[in-house]
């Protein structure tokens, strides 16, 4: 197989902002659709999942992918417990071991894998739909899901594993600035919990810790079933029944609490022996139903959402040499998601990086975007779209965003009539109300020592 | 010149009745010597353009490592037509996405755009083929205030991937130990001392090298129609001249004649192992022999890369003495290369216990044939990934992009399914004997010197990285 681990790429910039961008909004698929949009169905079953499927006949494979409102955020003082629930699902299953879990998926070439986020527990399957092949895949991601086995040795070396990465973490300071952020950010709120936990909390886990956040979450009413490719509607009917029909119906995760507005502004530095300073500045931003979406939308593509042209490259990067990725981001989310701006700076350099970062801030909400800045940023965003919507993986991804975030049927129908509509007043007048530069939260890891800045 | 490859895929005996996925290239030769390959992805209406130049960090020698790297840096800096910046941004305003990679072996660069868009990308690539502003004597001043910037640019970027990633500079290091005389040894993003010494003039002369159509592969996936696009490239490629390619000295590694070992002793919290075994590629071994390189791809998979490896199985899960572990062979390298393992211990676990475990699943391949499962699962997964992989035109062009560049021919690509499918328990056992012995190994131990972090993290957590 290819592999090319060993190259460097021009703009991590692009590629970052375009992989949170990619995360967040793009669409994709096939021909005809592309100028349409996504044609969604969506169903039912009887425990409550919700079902999306979108057919893409090209290639002779398919994606499962559950989704479940079950990530850190219901961690409820456990740090780490979405995220360790998750782990542990292939880890043993109805009548198979965790050897046989994974043989079984390998030996049909199929892919599985789950993660946790803040928001979302995942759970994935990638496999080819000769019949013979997918249902022993299927077959197994059924018995992960509603039996998993969670045995106390298994958890007991996921334990011990995740104590290493916990450690491992703690190498990176981009990795820190992250942690940092986000419990300065969020403080009380639920958002605010470490995804991977923290040494005490996962020391802390017991089996019945697992078991019960696994009942609580892992069910129908809870549960969103994606189901994209080269399938047809009853054979996905029944897929979507094999995975998810057999959860108990449950109840729905309750609603997170709202996040407080940002009310003062924090500055937290956190010593690290790299010859960076990692900067982090931002504060709670907006949801993925935000009425305010599109200007803020928009806005961030100008303001530092698309790499090269944007004005954090322009003016950091491009201008002034000062880092080498450089951008900002709103991630929307169930509640108020984070604004954040951020680079990466030789650590004699993090005061004036910093201070860059800030004006451009405030003179963007100051002042708005040019006329020519906005006329631009609508022609990549929309001229983009058939780009959006080309490939499985991504139908699937922004198919997932739609369910998840209950956003109507045809968003991705009429995402680019929305960013054209976007006025220029519109994105001052959202900045203005929705930013406010005096309550940010400013995270800096790097060497303090002995680095002021050289004049 | 045109021809069409059929696909291989028709001729297998697939172990799933996989509709055949259309593998075809074709091939267009321009006079100037640019060679074009299209395939075509009908599925949406876009279009992937990547060129490909046969040259990167593989072919710096000492006191110029990184200069292909600062060059691609560099090529977004203008020419006289569209000055700095101007490239992404006219992509940008067609809706596209832009960017580029270097390697050791290449340097590529690539633009996405609605299929309509692609001769914006062609007119403007084959503009910076010949005419960056840093080769034009008139801009010499504008040059060297954007390279002065550029610059640091990249050191920002040293810094963030190497200086401050602990394991990656282990490999960095170990690297240099690892080769002899090979150009392998340098880090693609070059020394941070070469990089202090760097002038325009050493680019200039770089970019007047090897950036020619001659010395290029330009490689188009998607919506598109072959002999249009062959019309495109004559159009916007064609007028561009050829220049004479002086190839760069071989510098083949000398046998290695012993066990290396080294440690990187810095600040870090976890300790971290580093194997590499020398290994031929496809490129360096006799067609005859090519086999070798399809055993040893196998070699790899049995032993790690997936959970159900065995390093994975026995390290991590079996004996728990790893927390981690990961194989890597790339077949497609220019130059000999090496089969890498690396591993993180337990907590508790010494990195010698690690290499010893790792040391008992390389003498058991050498002594045991392996399982006809194991054997089973490795070609049901590579059967899988060939379908897989054709959910991305990118991919499908780099892959295209890469045999061509190395020298390989992209029709060998093709060959992957095939010869894979058809390695034996005894050929993976003959390679493993013949490859994977100590005088030909190199071992790098990251030792964590762990500082005293006053402000406490506080509480860790990890979310998506971007």
């Amino acid at each position: 197989m290819l592999k090319n681990k060993y190259f460097l790429a021009a703009g991590v910039l692009l590629l970052a902002v375009i992989a949170v961008v990619v995360i967040i909004f793009m669409p994709r698929h096939t021909d005809q659709q592309a100028r349409e949009g996504i044609q969604i169905e969506t169903w039912s079953l009887k425990n409550g999942a919700r079902v999306y499927y979108v057919a893409a006949t090209q290639l002779p494979m398919v994606d499962v992918r559950v989704v479940f409102n079950a990530g850190a955020a219901r961690d409820d003082g456990k740090p780490g417990l979405a995220r360790m629930t998750n782990e542990l699902l292939d880890h043993g299953a109805g009548d198979w071991n965790t050897e046989q879990v994974l043989e079984r998926f390998d030996s049909v070439g199929a892919q599985f894998s789950s993660s946790a986020h803040r928001d979302m527990a995942v759970v994935q399957l990638r496999s080819l739909v000769d019949k013979p092949l997918l249902t022993v895949a299927m077959d197994t991601m059924a018995a992960i899901l509603k039996t998993p086995r969670f045995e106390p040795a298994e958890l007991e070396r996921e334990r011990q594993r995740t104590l290493v990465g916990l450690q491992n973490q703690r190498e990176s300071p981009e990795q820190l600035a992250e942690l940092a952020f986000y419990s300065a950010v969020y403080e009380q709120h639920p958002y605010a919990t470490p995804v991977l936990g923290t040494e005490e909390s996962v020391t802390a886990f017991k089996r019945d810790d697992i078991i019960n956040f696994y009942k609580n979450y892992y069910v129908g009413a809870n549960a969103l079933v994606v189901i994209v490719g080269d399938v047809n509607r009853s054979r996905a009917e029944a897929l979507a029944e094999q995975v998810a029909g057999g959860l108990p119906a449950g109840q729905a995760a309750a609603l997170l609490p709202e996040v407080p507005a940002a009310h003062a502004s924090k500055l937290i530095k956190e010593e690290h022996p790299s010859t960076q300073t990692h900067v982090w500045l931002g504060q709670p931003g907006m949801t993925r139903s935000d009425a305010d979406y599109f200007p803020l939308y928009v806005g961030n593509h100008i303001l530092g959402g698309s790499g090269f042209g944007s004005r954090i490259v322009d003016q950091i990067r491009e201008g002034k040499g000062l880092a080498y990725s450089s951008y900002s981001y709103f991630m929307p989310m169930q509640r108020k998601g984070p604004l954040l701006l951020a680079l990466q700076t030789r650590n004699d350099q993090a005061e004036q990086a910093l201070q860059m970062l800030r004006e451009i801030l405030t003179k963007f909400i100051a002042e708005g975007p040019t006329a020519e800045e906005l006329q631009h940023a609508k022609k990549n965003i929309t001229g983009g779209f058939p780009l959006r919507i080309d490939s499985n993986k991504d139908i699937l991804e922004q198919v997932a965003m739609i369910g998840f975030y209950n956003m109507p049927l045809d968003y991705l129908q009429t995402f680019n009539k929305k960013v054209e509509s976007v006025t220029r007043e519109q994105i001052m007048d959202a900045y203005r109300r929705r930013v406010t530069p005096q309550n940010m939260v400013t995270v800096m890891v790097g060497k303090f020592e002995a680095t002021e800045p050289k004049k | 010149m045109q021809w069409r490859l059929m696909s291989l895929l028709l001729m297998l005996a697939p172990v799933t009745n996989l509709v055949a996925a259309d593998n075809s290239v074709d091939e267009f030769q321009l006079k100037n010597g640019l060679k074009l390959l299209v395939k075509q992805d009908h599925r949406a209406p876009v279009v992937v353009s990547q060129i490909w130049y046969k040259v990167g960090s593989a072919y710096e020698h000492d006191g110029i490592t990184g200069l292909s790297h600062v060059l691609e840096h560099m090529m977004f800096k203008g020419t006289e037509r569209f000055g700095p910046g101007q490239f992404n941004r006219i992509i940008s305003e067609n809706g596209g996405q832009d960017n580029a990679f270097t390697s050791h072996d290449y340097t590529a660069y690539f633009q996405m755009l609605e299929k309509s868009r692609l001769s914006v990308s062609f007119e403007m690539e084959a503009d910076r083929m010949r005419n960056l502003m840093l080769a034009n004597p008139k801009f010499s001043e504008k040059s060297a205030e954007e390279f002065k910037k550029e610059l640091e640019v990249v050191k920002e970027e040293r810094r963030m991937r190497t200086e401050d990633n602990p394991r990656a500079l282990t490999s960095e290091q170990f690297n240099s130990v690892a080769y002899s005389n090979s150009s392998y040894k340098h880090p693609i993003i070059g020394w941070m001392s070469d990089l202090d010494v760097m002038s325009v003039d050493d680019l200039r002369q770089w970019y007047q090298r090897w950036y020619a159509p001659n010395n290029a592969t330009l490689v188009v996936v998607g919506d598109v129609q072959p002999k249009e696009v062959y019309a495109l490239a004559e159009k916007y490629f064609g007028a561009i001249a050829p220049q004479p390619i002086q190839a760069v000295k071989p510098r083949t590694e000398i046998p290695q004649i012993g066990l290396r070992e080294m440690h990187v002793r810095a600040p870090a919290q976890v300790p971290y192992l580093l194997m590499g075994y020398k290994t031929p590629v496809l490129k360096t071994l006799k067609k005859e022999d090519q086999w070798e390189a399809y055993a040893l791809e196998v070699l790899a998979g049995v032993l790690g890369g997936s959970r159900t490896s065995r390093l994975d199985r026995i390290l991590v899960r079996d004996k728990q003495i790893a927390v981690s572990t990961d194989v890597e062979y790339n077949m497609g390298s220019w130059q000999a290369d090496m089969l890498l393992i690396d591993a993180t211990p337990a907590n508790g676990k010494t990195v010698d216990e690690v290499r010893q475990a790792v040391g008992e699943q390389v003498t058991a391949l050498k002594n045991e044939l392996i399982k006809p499962d194991e054997l089973d699962r490795i070609k049901a997964q590579v059967v899988a990934h060939d379908v897989y992989q054709k959910d991305s035109s990118f991919y499908q062009g780099m892959e295209l992009g890469i045999y061509e560049t190395v020298g390989l021919g992209y029709k060998q690509a093709a060959e992957y399914l095939p010869r894979v499918r058809a390695v034996t328990a005894e050929q993976v056992q003959q390679v493993a004997r013949k490859y994977l012995n100590e005088d030909q190994l190199t071992v790098a131990i990251l030792d964590p010197q762990k500082v005293t972090i006053r402000a406490r993290p506080r509480a860790l957590n990890s979310e998506h990285h971007h």
